[in-house]
């Protein structure tokens, strides 16, 4: 059993892409279950059909206690057979989602949900800020960690942090970088800046997602493209990607960057201005600032 | 109110012109103190003497009671402690083991002086001391630091390794950090360091128990499993603090000539003899033999809740096949000399069978006593299954049963004994309830003996139930874990303190003169 997960900054299209992707690994063969970690429980949207009804957390605050929580209470069977558990989490603003995973990850392993498959997926909410959305990467749970990425600069940034994190695990863990996935922007030079990301990371680019409305049409539906739009393109492109996850040999400890080195490379590539160039446009408004 | 001068309250030691001490059972009932006491009542918005009686009566009313069963988001004295409690209590029987708690200082200060009060006998155990900085960067550097001092202080053959509330709500990876630990040569590559999440805000001590053992013996067995057996079988006891217990089931294994290990025979850490000199580990199982537990021809285990993960690696992973007995009362005590005859193809030794009959015979002496008394326990489960078997055996009735670390399987288990004796059928079984529910059920529906531990002397206090002192903690007694429950002569003595409780409490019913004293008899 592989076990993997997908991280990437907030509202880059990590539960799209995963879910896409997994449901061309499901047409492929596998044996899948999605384990969304994210309070808004919306990992696995798409291959229900509809929001999940019930996640871990929500289950156990209502029973009183996780214990009394059983297992098929909270796992659904969705598209292509592929099993679907949210571990759910607290309101915006209070207790604390980091530990709700936690308490999700164990649950589904005390209670054997880990039998007969060949993939268990985590789709774990934006940085890793804390040790709670570590769990999917710590020893024995995720192995392959893929990063969802654009040409934008936060994503790129959150891409990078999360390597630091992957690196913290890696050398007692075992976790791996599978690679940089890039679910494009269409901003300026993209392909091109996410190579060359992935190669300072010490990775690759795994595959190149373009930007296409039918996956908004998609999900309008609550599909995913390969049911929806099997024939598209995009569709296409989903597989491949699935396919190139399925052999997927590339796994390194990556080398993350400090801040100075990601803003020379957005430099290079013309996303941010140089020192220089930022004194010119401030001079040109009339208003100079030292740097401080 | 009585207008008091500061300088009206004497010093504790200048009474008269001696250096007279008054303990505090003395001092507070003095004329002073207790006019100090009448004097801030004022201050306190202290209720008359009258309403507060009032309100103490209703608290014994059926209509409390309801409300009482009615609360959702209070608990008030559950019977049971924190997951690293039960943890660091089976690291301790191991060799030269160092109990470590990963966390802030007051949580491994809570379990030290909770195990040293019970069995008056002092408890090392460390932590990582984490503070606030460690909360928000996390415990790695805490435990990285934590483990070098520890091993190079105390130079333990194994650190046995668990967590507490705040590691596990900051998510500490203990698995990765002890392996940078290792990386890093802060500890020895070579040094065993098994390790359990217990988070004290899921399970209970037997939780931990089960988490600690089970990382042990992965630790420890690791690479050891060989294709042919050891020839020796397993014995675990659980959370069991009767450290009689461990050595009354050494003494019946040494009978039947059987080749054993105990795993975690913590009988000696919590009952060191004074030789005047100092020593610090005192666990008596080694880890040569708790590594070489995965070979043995088979593993019994006493306190089936407490060890159903420990249990589930023996069985699938170790391919043992596993035992749950509980030689408790005669017929516990029969079922599992029977069984670990036809087992081990050893005979049961003579001097068990006679010291069966004597268990009998001291049964039937008091069973006029027990037969029909009403009574309300608390406790583990498997230690209120042990009480509950023992009950029906000498026709006592089990009315009330709380168990507050309950759980489905338990509850029907105890639900199928209590149903087949015709003890039982008053019973009524309270899993996840506190003690304050066990107060209301003991007010509207009276009992005539308590079972429990310490905090059961509220419920004696309140309710003027007879009230025996049996399982953990045990604070306010002394010695009563050196003796044995377990076996036969352990019958005697679980015998021994209920009869006698029951006995006493006659005694102090009929003791008024030309009132009750009529049956104030010197023979019962």
């Amino acid at each position: 059993m592989r076990q993997i997960a997908f991280y990437g900054k907030g509202g880059i299209g990590k539960s799209t892409t995963s879910q896409n992707t997994l449901a061309a690994m499901a047409e492929q063969g596998q044996r899948i279950m999605i384990v969304g970690c994210d309070p808004k429980a919306d990992s696995t949207r798409l291959m229900l059909h509809s929001k999940a009804q019930t996640s871990v957390l929500q289950l156990a605050a209502e029973l009183g206690a996780v214990e009394d929580v059983e297992l098929d209470q909270v796992l659904q069977v969705g598209y292509r057979g592929v099993k679907c558990v949210e571990s759910g989490g607290p309101e915006p603003g209070v207790g604390c989602a980091g530990r709700g995973i936690i308490t999700a990850i164990n649950f589904l392993e005390e209670e054997g949900a880990y039998e007969d498959l060949d993939i268990v997926s985590y789709d774990v909410l934006g940085d890793v800020v804390c040790g709670g959305f570590a769990m999917p990467i710590r020893e024995g749970k995720a192995q392959e960690i893929y990063i969802v990425v654009s040409g934008e600069m936060m994503a790129m940034y959150a891409a990078n942090n999360i390597a630091r994190g992957v690196l913290k695990y890696a050398h007692s863990g075992g976790v791996r970088l599978g690679g940089l996935i890039c679910n494009s922007r269409n901003t300026d030079r993209e392909v091109e800046l996410i190579e060359a990301l992935a190669e300072k990371l010490n990775t690759q680019m795994i595959h190149f997602v373009p930007r296409d409305n039918v996956v908004q049409h998609a999900e309008l539906r609550r599909m995913t493209v390969n049911e929806y739009a099997p024939e598209s393109q995009q569709a296409k492109e989903y597989s491949a990607l699935a396919e190139k996850i399925t052999n997927n040999t590339n796994l390194t400890i990556p080398t993350p960057i400090t801040m100075d080195e990601l803003e020379e490379l957005l430099i290079q590539f013309g996303i941010l201005d140089s020192d220089d160039k930022y004194q010119e446009a401030l001079a040109a408004d009339g208003k100079a600032v030292a740097t401080v | 109110m009585t207008q008091l001068d500061d300088n009206n309250i004497p010093a504790p030691c200048s009474s008269g012109d001696g250096l007279e001490i008054k303990d505090h059972f003395e001092l507070f009932h003095t004329e002073p103190y207790q006019d100090l006491f009448e004097y801030k009542r004022q201050f306190e918005g202290a209720h008359s003497a009258e309403a507060v009686a009032e309100a103490a009566e209703w608290t014994k009313s059926w209509e409390y009671r309801e409300k009482n069963f009615a609360r959702e988001a209070l608990t008030i004295n559950p019977a049971k402690a924190c997951q690293p409690l039960g943890a660091l209590f089976v690291a301790a029987g191991f060799e030269d083991t160092l109990p470590y708690s990963h966390g802030s200082q007051g949580c491994v200060a809570y379990f030290r002086s909770h195990l040293t009060r019970n069995y008056k006998e002092p408890f090392q155990a460390v932590s990582s001391s984490m503070t606030e900085d460690a909360a928000v960067f996390g415990g790695l550097n805490n435990l990285k630091q934590g483990l070098e001092n520890a091993h190079s202080l105390y130079q333990p053959k194994m650190i046995a390794l668990c967590t507490t509330c705040m590691a596990e709500v900051i998510g500490d990876d203990l698995g990765a950090f002890i392996t940078t630990s290792k990386q890093e040569a802060h500890i020895p590559e070579d040094l065993p360091v098994p390790y359990a999440h217990t988070p004290s805000f899921v399970g209970s001590h037997i939780t931990g128990y089960d988490g600690m053992l089970k990382s042990i013996v992965t630790t420890l067995g690791k690479g050891k499993k060989t294709d042919t057996t050891n020839g020796k079988f397993n014995f675990n006891l659980g959370f069991d603090p009767y450290i009689g217990n461990t050595r009354e089931l050494k003494r019946i294994l040494s009978l039947f000539g059987i080749d054993y290990t105990i795993l975690s025979d913590n009988s000696d850490a919590f009952d060191s003899p004074n030789t005047g000199e100092f020593k610090m580990y005192n666990g008596l199982t080694t880890l040569e033999d708790a590594g070489d537990s995965v070979n043995a021809e088979g593993s019994f285990f006493f306190q089936k809740y407490s060890t159903p993960k420990t249990q589930d690696l023996f069985a699938k992973e170790y391919q043992q096949p596993t035992y749950n007995f509980r030689p408790f009362g005669i017929k516990g005590t029969d079922e599992f000399l029977m069984n670990l005859s036809s087992i081990t193809g050893k005979p049961i030794p003579k001097e068990l069978q006679e010291e069966r009959g004597r268990a009998v015979d001291a049964i039937t002496d008091s069973q006029a006593w027990l037969h029909g008394k009403r009574v309300a326990l608390y406790g583990d489960p498997d230690h209120v299954i042990t009480l509950v078997n023992f009950l029906l055996e000498v026709g006592a009735e089990p009315v009330h049963i709380v168990v507050t670390n309950s759980n489905d399987q338990f509850e029907a288990e105890l639900r199928e004994i209590l149903t087949a004796s015709p003890y039982g059928q008053e019973a009524t079984v309270w899993g996840k309830k506190d003690l304050w529910h066990l107060r209301s059920l003991m007010f509207t529906e009276p009992v005539d003996l308590l079972i429990g531990n310490s905090y059961g002397k509220y419920l004696w206090r309140d309710t003027g139930v007879a009230f025996v002192r049996i399982g953990y903690p045990i604070f306010d007694r002394h010695h009563m874990h050196r003796y044995a429950t377990l076996g036969y002569n352990g019958a005697i003595n679980l015998l021994n303190w209920i009869v006698n409780t029951i006995l006493e409490e006659l005694d102090r019913k009929t003791i008024v003169p030309s009132k009750t004293d009529i049956s104030f008899d010197l023979v019962r």
